[in-house]
């Protein structure tokens, strides 16, 4: 029974609401992931590309990483890109981590300025994605909800914004 | 009892039969251990790292919003990552740092240590939803060792951003 109840509350605590903005451009900003390849979130345009900033320390965040994985192994022929900016990690921690985790999808180190380009990451987790127009077309803050994350995924992948 | 041998002894109802009676000789030593023995509801031993919603150590953020208002303000220590406080905190909040880190929790000590133990302290985390930070427990049960007898813990159930920020109580940014 307490198991049940468990259950019941850690599923309601998970399918925490996502907050919709509207359409803004995604930020001009050149990122360095940790094998120190230099990306870009606006070069991506054409591609339906997910941005989640996370930290390797905030639980919730570490157990959303497989999910993400899976978005990309099961989209990325279709136009779909994965990146995770880290928060707050010390590099080596962080190197483990993605090593032992085998993320299939390029992680960079964050910063105060990253997190304000994006305007402000105030927890963790939180999740943009944005169209192949290069613009902003959902935030997700909190424990992502990943039936409607993919539901969103698709629809942009399929409307071509 | 016989028919109680004949179940047990029955192929595929030994286990089962076994797992409903493990289960409800568990059920039955949580109750008496937990008082429930008086036939009223079990009342959950409240320890220092548990924090639960309802615990009197905790204060809301509509509260400490008000006491920040009053002339005996509230000292106010945030023990989160320094990333989420430089882009906004509580005005006069001191950084302290997470407590997942080991230089954290002594730098905690030792800010604390210049407190009376009876002055109005407050921390705070909100990198994450509340039964998830790293940070809130850990301090707070250093602090409670320490003596601290007022001491208060802001509720952030989701996020700093969330519960604090888009509430619209006052905010200061930068170190």
């Amino acid at each position: 029974m307490i198991g049940l109840v468990a259950a019941l509350y850690w599923h309601r605590r998970i399918s925490s609401p996502t907050a919709s903005i509207s359409t803004l451009p995604v930020p001009a900003i050149t990122l360095t992931d940790l094998s120190g390849n230099t990306l870009n979130p606006s070069g991506y345009k054409g591609q339906v590309v997910l941005i989640n900033f996370w930290a390797a320390w905030c639980t919730p965040c570490r157990a959303e990483i497989p999910q993400f994985m899976t978005l990309q192994d099961q989209y990325r022929s279709r136009g779909f890109q994965a990146v995770g900016i880290s928060l707050d990690d010390p590099e080596g921690v962080l190197r483990d981590f993605c090593r032992e985790s085998k993320v299939n999808y390029p992680i960079v180190m964050g910063n105060q300025r990253i997190a304000e380009a994006f305007g402000g990451v105030l927890g963790l987790p939180t999740t943009f994605l944005i169209g192949r127009d290069g613009l902003i077309h959902a935030k997700y803050e909190g424990a992502t909800d990943f039936p409607k994350l993919e539901q969103e995924i698709t629809a942009l992948l399929e409307s071509g914004h | 009892m016989k028919l109680f041998k004949r179940l047990l002894c029955r192929r595929g109802l030994f286990v089962p039969i076994l797992i409903a009676v493990a289960a409800l000789l568990t059920a039955l030593f949580a109750g008496v251990h937990s008082g429930g023995k008086n036939g009223g509801p079990a009342k959950a031993p409240s320890t220092v790292s548990e924090l639960p919603p309802g615990s009197t150590d905790l204060i809301r953020p509509e509260e400490l919003a008000k006491a920040l208002q009053a002339s005996a303000k509230p000292t106010v220590l945030n023990v989160g990552p320094r990333v989420i406080y430089v882009q906004a905190h509580i005005p006069g909040a001191e950084y302290i740092g997470p407590m997942a880190k080991p230089e954290g929790l002594e730098k905690l000590r030792a800010r604390a240590a210049l407190l009376p133990r009876d002055s109005f302290l407050v921390i705070y985390c909100g990198c994450c939803p509340w039964e998830h930070c790293p940070n809130i427990r850990p301090a707070y049960k250093e602090l409670r060792q320490m003596g601290f007898t007022r001491l208060k813990v802001l509720y952030i159930e989701n996020s700093f951003g969330s519960d604090w920020v888009e509430k619209g109580y006052p905010t200061a940014k930068g170190e």
